[in-house]
């Protein structure tokens, strides 16, 4: 795990203090509002409908248990008891008091964590693969150069006031579990023909009221060139991206206004022109944060125990066939904890889950813990033998819900239950979604289906690349879902096509009902996928279940 | 085209401390029952309540104007949105529906 050295300690400390003094002249007045706003956003701290909200970076998803364990401290002391999980790798208070956000902080720099450029035209919150390190079919931890974005984007001097936010994702896996193809700029590592490692640089993606897929401006960049490629990346970006519209601020209208050979052009100049002042001072940084990624010493204890408890218990055997995933070390695995209990709220976590969560990743985990851009957290490293152990104390506290990747497994952001920007609640709306298809008992034949809503046109939800994805809008002062067929997120990532009218909110649950129904008749096999069938059949069978009446007006 | 009729307005607003709703009454006071506002019946008064409102900068955040409409308990929302800032989130019985 990555520690804070002197600099970054320091730094954190002098950003709390200056925060609780901008704080202070904001409550005796002598800052006003349109002053101090945009100081507290960019220590992350937002006005929503009911309080204040308070969004923390967990970069690239990794955690260790005195971490969680101080979440779980700021979640009862200064929050009401829980935090919510997002599909950025953040964790975000709903509840703090304008006073005591920078004890919140300093709470937080305590354990080495901050609320720094998670909001702003800045670049973001760095994310990564949330298997990293762990997974089996990675070529290298993508951790160490999300830490080198982190450390080189922090406070940098020229891209404080970008044209828009700037979000970054990487990924060591061919299998993308990143996103990255919906990031302003995605990392996708591979291996050039003489088999070293560097990576395919994705650029323009983004979802948003204007949806795009990324796309490859640069299919291999060297390891050693990368932070050159990328701040000849952004510094284009600065340059060229318009500032006359938010609208049409993002990379992604850069990209598809100018053209990515364009783009790739000017890149390529800049970086020329740039690279040889870096003199390889990044690559002496990047060494020692590696170091400091080392891979934990995997034990050895053998199957039997694990093999035994599968054979015996059949609801264990459930959880492990949905929550596990294949780790690189063949008696370890990466488990998925859900934090999706049918008609729970989505992302969110209790600060007794927390704990719980801590513990287990302290005794048995090696001490590391991730969260997924899918809203559930990781123990990346378990030796299977200790899998029986943290399935019934997982159980024990409502968190060993079988689900993951299921129809119930639905990413939610927070709507009109928090956000001061949504058309409509999207929690509610997960919420019973996942506890009706509990009733029918039917997601573990529906299979692999990912749902995901956002409460508005800015996509926080991920809609457009859920398999079935749902846009809560406002209809002339009426609740109404909008729904979006085929989006896919990973390495073959599309943008999910809309069905036509939407529904209100008492119809919703019913037509997605009516669209698991024609999955249902129209698959090949059980094996073939709900987003497989569509991808063979198309639109038309989904959307004569979704709209029945004009199926019989045709057919009459 | 015929001008539409105002529609009657409230104030609404955060406040600066604890950042939940509240609502501008008769009495240049801020309300956390949005039945004790002020119903605005006026355009021209509206447009002077909003600015009133925009210079109590040291106790609210954001104020803007919002329809509204009479009731026997007070002005009422219209729309989903202030009912929702009215109550709470519908999650968890947290915020106003607490008594908050
Ligand atoms: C106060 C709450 C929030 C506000 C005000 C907010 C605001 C926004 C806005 C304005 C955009 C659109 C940006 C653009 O297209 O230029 C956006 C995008 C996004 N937000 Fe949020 N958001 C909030 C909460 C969240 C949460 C809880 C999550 C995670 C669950 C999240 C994750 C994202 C993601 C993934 C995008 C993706 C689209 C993209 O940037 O291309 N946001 N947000
Ligand atoms: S999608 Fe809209 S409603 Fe949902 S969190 Fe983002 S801004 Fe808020």
């Amino acid at each position: 795990m990555y520690h804070y050295n002197d600099f970054d300690e320091a730094f954190v400390r002098e950003r709390v203090a200056q925060f609780r003094g901008q704080v202070e002249r904001r409550i005796d007045g002598s800052l006003t509002e349109d002053e101090f706003k945009p100081l507290r956003l960019m220590n992350g701290l937002y006005l929503q409908l009911h309080a204040y909200m308070l969004r923390v970076a967990i970069p690239y998803g990794t955690l260790n248990s005195r971490q969680m364990r101080q979440l779980a401290m700021i979640a009862d002391r200064w929050d009401k008891g829980y935090g919510h999980f997002t599909t950025r790798q953040n964790i975000q208070f709903n509840w703090p008091k304008l006073g005591e956000v920078p004890d919140i902080l300093e709470a937080l720099a305590d354990v080495e964590m901050h609320a720094i450029q998670t909001s702003g035209n800045t670049i973001r919150n760095v994310t990564a693969d949330h298997f990293a390190g762990a997974a089996a079919d990675e070529i290298a931890d993508p951790r160490p150069v999300a830490e080198l974005i982190r450390q080189w984007s922090t406070d940098h001097p020229e891209f404080q006031f970008l044209p828009r936010k700037f979000k970054i994702a990487v990924t060591g896996s061919p299998n993308d579990r990143a996103v990255t193809r919906a990031h302003d700029i995605g990392l996708r590592m591979v291996r050039n023909d003489a088999g070293e490692p560097g990576f395919e640089v994705i650029v323009g993606g983004g979802l948003g009221r204007t949806p795009m897929i990324g796309q490859v401006i640069r299919d291999f960049v060297a390891q050693q060139d990368l932070l050159p490629y990328l701040e000849a990346i952004v510094s284009v970006y600065n340059l060229l991206g318009r500032r006359d519209n938010k609208y049409k601020a993002r990379i992604k209208i850069t990209v598809a206004e100018n053209g990515i050979d364009e783009i790739r052009a000017r890149v390529e100049a800049q970086f020329e022109q740039s690279k040889a002042e870096w003199g390889g001072f990044d690559q002496e940084l990047l060494a020692r944060i590696e170091h400091s990624f080392a891979p934990p010493v995997f034990k050895r204890a053998g199957l039997e125990k694990f093999n035994a408890n599968l054979a015996a218990n059949g609801a264990f055997r459930a959880w492990c066939d949905t929550n596990l995933s294949e780790h690189r070390d063949p008696e370890h695995a990466i488990v998925t904890v859900s934090i999706k209990a049918h008609g729970a709220t989505p992302g969110d976590a209790s600060s007794t889950q927390m704990r719980v969560l801590a513990d287990l990743a302290e005794r048995l985990g090696y001490d590391e813990l991730r969260i997924s851009h899918e809203q559930n957290v990781i123990l990346p490293h378990v030796h299977k033998s200790d899998l029986p152990e943290i399935y019934a104390t997982l159980r024990d506290h409502g968190l060993a819900t079988a689900n993951v990747g299921l129809i119930s497994d639905i990413i939610a952001c927070p709507g009109m239950d928090y956000c001061a920007l949504a058309t409509a609640r999207s929690i509610p709306v997960a919420q019973e979604i996942a506890t009706r298809f509990d009733e029918l008992k039917l997601e573990h034949e529906i299979g692999p289906l990912k749902i995901k809503i956002s409460g508005c046109i800015n996509a926080c939800g991920h809609h457009h690349v859920g398999h079935i994805g749902i846009l809560g809008l406002d209809r002339a002062g009426v609740e109404n879902y909008q729904i979006t067929l085929g989006g896919d997120g990973t390495e073959t990532a599309t943008i999910g096509e809309r069905t036509g009218p939407g529904f209100p909110a008492d119809e919703i649950v019913p037509a997605v009902e009516r669209l698991v129904g024609a999955y249902l008749e129209h698959r090949k096999s059980e094996e073939e996928t709900f987003l497989q069938t569509y991808r063979r059949l198309g639109m038309d069978p989904f959307k004569a279940a979704l709209y029945p009446e004009k199926a019989q007006s045709r057919a009459a | 085209m015929t001008r539409r009729p105002f529609a009657p307005k409230v104030v609404a607003a955060n406040d600066l401390l604890d950042g939940d709703a509240v609502w501008l009454t008769e009495e240049d006071t801020w309300t956390r029952d949005m039945g004790e506002a002020e119903l605005i019946e006026d355009e021209a008064v509206a447009d002077d309540r909003l600015l009133f409102a925009l210079g109590q900068a040291n106790f609210v955040v954001g104020p803007y104007l919002v329809d509204a409409k009479a009731t026997p308990k007070g002005p009422a929302p219209t729309h989903f949105r202030e009912a929702f800032r009215m109550r709470g989130p519908s999650n968890y019985p947290h915020g106003k529906q607490a008594g908050e």
